[in-house]
């Protein structure tokens, strides 16, 4: 994982410990904890808009924590995309179909113990891969800001721009796929309403 | 300890700005409604042509009973009014209304970022307090305002898109700094589609379908009483003021013009917001409402290709130019 940090070079190396923390690191610490207090209430509370809710602040965590590491733009782009457009999409999503006021306590699914599962792999795999791409390097707070719109771009569309254009192809098939099977659907209907219609429906 | 002062001062400013601005706002939508309506419009209070109405009105709202509904979720109820307020006061701490340091509440190096994502967590607030009001006619303005946020969210981010390419910076001081006066013509689509689509993201009339009063009865704010209430309303000033300052500073120039130098950039600032705030006005008075329908095939069908149109252009130019 050189490749990451290389662009990155004014990373500050030694000299830091863990007994002697600074304000920004107490702070990152403690945000860290909220976030991750308000994800653990979105997934047990019972009642569903409150879990849409925690999921604001969450993801507003993971925001600041985004700020703190001084990355800037990332922090402004993840307010945009899940506060502003996926909690309201999640929001809109659960106001159409099930959104009572006070506990739903058939909303438990037989499946948690294998969805705790997942989850436990997938964050232990994302901080084994967190920890051994930056092991001891640290953020130089005092020197011009490493995660600026500038440099986010260059590095995205100098160092990774591959994975960047397979991510949008696939996401660009994710949206056909959304395309064809909604309109799957509905021709679908037509037909079994033209069959109605003519009375020459097999049942 | 200059530190600290010179940012207190920068925020104190800012509030005042965020506190006087909406009311003018308000009180001259009042009038010119008035005047364009052919009748009087509120004459008494204060004395002279009912200055002090919206006073009145802020007395009269902290006066009355703040009701929450006996089966509605209490804690989201109340906070959602600043939900809905709070994100404005932040937008308006990036715009910068003149040149220099001096004029802007905190310079943000992502600031168009900045605003735009702010500015769509205040819909979140129109959001809970549609669903906790545990009232029908509120849920379905919670559900007009969240189909109306997804449909125009996407049309305002491509034409601000547009100036950050043509600027070469998504920084709200440098796009300004960057200005010159051909990009009016250059960029006009996607200032019309900025514009458009910010007045539906604030439920403006044309776009007010999610507060239609002769459907829903008042959308979202339906259970809203006194201060709470007050609150929603002034959200909606403060967004005018804050959209019009978004247009000004992206598309028209913000502290540039024809005359005048650096120092009365200001002035050409507020008289831009100002202009712009009146054609808000003059725009709720003179459309009806569109249908819920026609409100999605405007935004699917018409803005988002015209801004998509927009950023080709400024594709195209901007190389030519190079």
């Amino acid at each position: 994982m050189s490749i990451a940090t290389a662009p990155l070079a004014p990373l500050a190396a030694a000299g830091h410990g863990f007994l002697s923390p600074t304000g920004v690191e107490i702070a990152f610490v403690l945000v860290g904890l909220a976030t991750l207090g308000a994800a653990l209430v979105t997934v047990t509370t019972k009642q569903l808009v409150h879990a849409a809710l925690w999921l604001v602040v969450a993801l507003g965590g993971i925001a600041v924590e985004y700020l703190l590491l001084t990355a800037e733009f990332i922090a402004w782009v993840q307010v945009l995309i899940y506060l502003g457009s996926v909690v309201v999409l999640l929001l809109f999503g659960l106001m159409l179909t099930k959104a009572p006021i006070g506990r739903s306590p058939d909303a438990d699914s037989g499946n948690r113990w294998v969805a705790l599962g997942v989850a436990g792999l997938a964050g232990a795999t994302l901080v084994w891969v967190v920890v051994d791409a930056f092991r001891a390097t640290w953020i130089d707070l005092d020197g011009p800001a490493q995660g600026s719109t500038k440099v986010t771009g260059e590095i995205l569309f100098q160092h990774w721009v591959l994975p960047f254009e397979a991510l949008s192809v696939l996401l660009l098939a994710a949206l056909i796929g959304a395309i064809v099977l909604s309109r799957r659907n509905t021709a679908a209907e037509e037909a079994a309403d033209a069959a109605a219609r003519t009375g020459k429906g097999q049942r | 300890m200059n530190d600290v002062l010179d940012v207190a001062l920068r925020l104190i400013v800012v509030f005042a700005v965020f506190l006087v601005l909406p009311l003018v706002v308000g009180q001259t939508e009042h009038k010119v409604m008035a005047h364009m309506q052919g009748r009087l419009g509120p004459m008494y209070a204060g004395g002279f042509h009912g200055w002090a109405q919206l006073v009145a009105d802020g007395v009269k709202f902290a006066q009355k009973e703040d009701i929450v509904p006996a089966n509605a979720d209490r804690r989201i109820f109340q906070i959602a009014p600043a939900v809905a307020l709070l994100p404005y006061l932040l937008v308006l701490l990036a715009i910068p209304i003149g040149p220099g340091e001096g004029a802007v509440g905190q310079v943000i190096d992502a600031g168009l970022f900045f605003a735009l994502a702010v500015m769509g967590i205040g819909v979140l607030g129109s959001l809970m307090g549609g669903w906790a009001s545990a009232n029908k006619f509120s849920l379905l303005g919670g559900l007009r305002t969240a189909a109306q946020l997804l449909a125009y969210e996407l049309p305002m981010l491509l034409a601000a898109a547009s100036v950050a390419m043509a600027a070469g910076t998504v920084s709200l001081p440098g796009i300004v700094g960057a200005f010159e006066w051909w990009w009016l013509p250059w960029q006009i689509i996607g200032a019309l589609v900025f514009f458009t689509a910010g007045l539906a993201e604030l439920q403006r009339p044309p776009f007010d379908m999610p507060v239609a009063d002769s459907e829903i009865i008042f959308g979202a704010y339906t259970e809203y009483t006194g201060l709470r209430f007050a609150l929603f309303l002034l959200a909606e000033y403060a967004g005018i003021v804050v959209l019009c300052a978004l247009t000004t500073v992206l598309f028209l120039g913000g502290w540039h013009g024809p005359f005048g130098g650096d120092g009365l950039g200001w002035v050409w600032t507020l008289l831009k917001v100002a202009v712009l705030a009146f054609v808000v006005i003059w725009l709720r008075v003179s459309y009806p409402r569109l249908r819920e329908d026609q409100l999605q095939k405007l935004a699917w069908t018409v803005l988002i290709p015209l801004a998509l149109a927009q950023i080709a252009l400024t594709g195209i130019v901007k190389v030519a130019i190079q």
